[in-house]
């Protein structure tokens, strides 16, 4: 039987009140979302926070909206509400992509998007979609709001720069119109974690690639990104050979470890692989964006 | 911590430790053991109910965060004595076997149902791939599902 250890539980019922429990409860406490990632841990006892503060309630940062020419997602929206999203899909096949393949359906509808960024898993799903976005996460605390790219927002394995006492409230992504994303993974079984997955997002101009983002989980990128294959499309001709060169590149800057998903050289593979179908993909996306804005 | 809970209707309050998961709430606590607890890691999906409109893995859920809210367990289901469509479309097709998935799945079908009435195979498949079952194969448990819908509609029509 696992149940977590004795713990204390506060309620949240506003951001305001979430930062002062936070405040009042000190390093010891630990932030509640929907559960999914740190009730796991905690039965396991890899985490033991003497107070839990549960943020679960706070609906305000429950919303998918559009401001702008910026997807905002509040960081309590459920994976499923997500992927119900047709602003999000509309605008960012990839997060679709990825939501599809993260956890089951009943897990979707608990979980929550900043739970799991928070979480920081270097496996998540999410956090390889948001680098190939280059999105922005908005970071709260005592004395109000901060911004933070997603590539400075892991600074390693199950930790993040939301500094005790803060809170992650909503993630930004960018809307360039006439761009296309895609997201695939490869994993043991359905839903499971990845043993590898890529994200990527690109833009074109004609068939010229003007800008590229690539995501990567599970294979060991540094803040879950690949920037050195990405600098090697850039006004490149949107073909096979830029993209498999991409692929390459992307699977040597890759530091995988073997464990019981995979073994290293297989991973290594998949970032190359996976990038190249990613590409691939988002490629084709843009293309249809490109032809359906001209025919407009 | 005290805490009170509308579980099918009812409300039920009682004390508990914050650690307490909320499957060991309902059926410890409650005496509710229609919904059961099975790998404990929110993989195989035993201990699905509803918490307000939505089926959770209760496994992965604190009673505390519960506390307020509306519950919904398999007991919940049938309706003045007559079982809902879902559990007599698993007994209808043989759903079910040794029957310890069951509760799970029939919560998850009812919540399908409410949202998708006419679902296909996939649909339903997709649906239910959260949650194990060891003996049907899954097979048995599809047609219950589309066996349920058809009732359904029929009853509606």
């Amino acid at each position: 039987m696992q149940v977590p250890a004795y713990v204390e539980y506060e309620r949240a019922t506003s951001v305001e009140h979430a930062l002062a429990l936070l405040a009042r409860f000190g390093p010891r406490a630990q932030v509640l979302a929907g559960g999914h990632s740190l009730i796991p841990m905690m039965k396991l006892r890899l985490v033991q926070p003497e107070t839990l503060v549960d943020v679960g309630h706070l609906t305000e940062l429950r919303y998918l909206t559009v401001t702008g020419s910026v997807l905002r997602i509040g960081a309590l929206t459920r994976h499923a509400e997500l992927l119900a999203a047709p602003e999000a899909g509309r605008h960012f096949p990839i997060l679709h992509d990825a939501e599809r393949v993260i956890a089951d359906p009943i897990v979707r509808q608990w979980g929550t998007v900043g739970g799991s960024l928070c979480q920081a898993d270097p496996s998540e799903d999410l956090s390889a979609a948001f680098a190939a976005l280059n999105a922005t996460m908005v970071i709260t605390g005592p004395d109000g709001t901060r911004a933070v790219p997603a590539r400075q927002f892991h600074t390693g394995p199950y930790e993040t720069v939301v500094a005790q006492g803060e809170l992650l409230t909503e993630i930004q992504v960018p809307i360039t119109p006439g761009a296309g994303s895609a997201y695939e993974k490869v994993g043991r079984r359905v839903g499971d974690w990845p043993v590898g997955a890529a994200g990527a997002a690109i833009r074109l101009d004609g068939d010229v690639i003007a800008a590229a983002g690539i995501g990567l989980a599970a294979v060991g990128a540094e803040h879950f990104a690949a920037p050195e294959a990405e600098r090697s499309l850039i006004g490149a001709q949107a073909g096979e050979q830029a993209l498999a060169r991409a692929g390459q590149i992307a699977a040597e800057h890759a530091r995988p470890v073997t464990d019981q998903r995979g073994p290293a050289d297989y991973k290594r593979h998949l970032a190359s692989e996976l990038t190249v179908r990613a590409l691939r993909r988002a490629v084709a996306r843009a293309r249809a964006a490109g032809r359906s804005a001209r025919e407009g | 911590m005290r805490i009170a809970v509308d579980v099918n209707g009812v409300e039920r309050s009682a004390d508990i430790e914050p650690r307490l998961l909320l499957i060991h709430f309902i059926r410890d606590e409650l005496g509710l053991t229609g919904s059961h607890w099975g790998c404990d890691t929110s993989n195989c999906g035993a201990c699905v109910l509803w918490l307000d409109d939505t089926p959770v893995k209760s496994c992965t859920i604190l009673a505390a965060m519960a506390d307020g809210h509306r519950v919904r367990t398999v007991e919940g289901l049938e309706r003045d004595g007559v079982l809902d469509p879902v559990q007599q479309g698993f007994a209808h097709c043989h759903g079910l076997q040794c029957g310890f998935c069951t509760p799970g799945m029939l919560m998850t079908a009812r919540w399908l149902l409410d949202h998708c009435p006419d679902p296909t195979p996939t649909q339903v498949r997709e649906a239910i791939s959260g949650q194990v079952c060891r003996c049907t194969g899954y097979e048995n448990i599809v047609r219950s599902v589309l066996w349920a819908a058809r009732q359904e509609r029929e009853n509606r029509a």
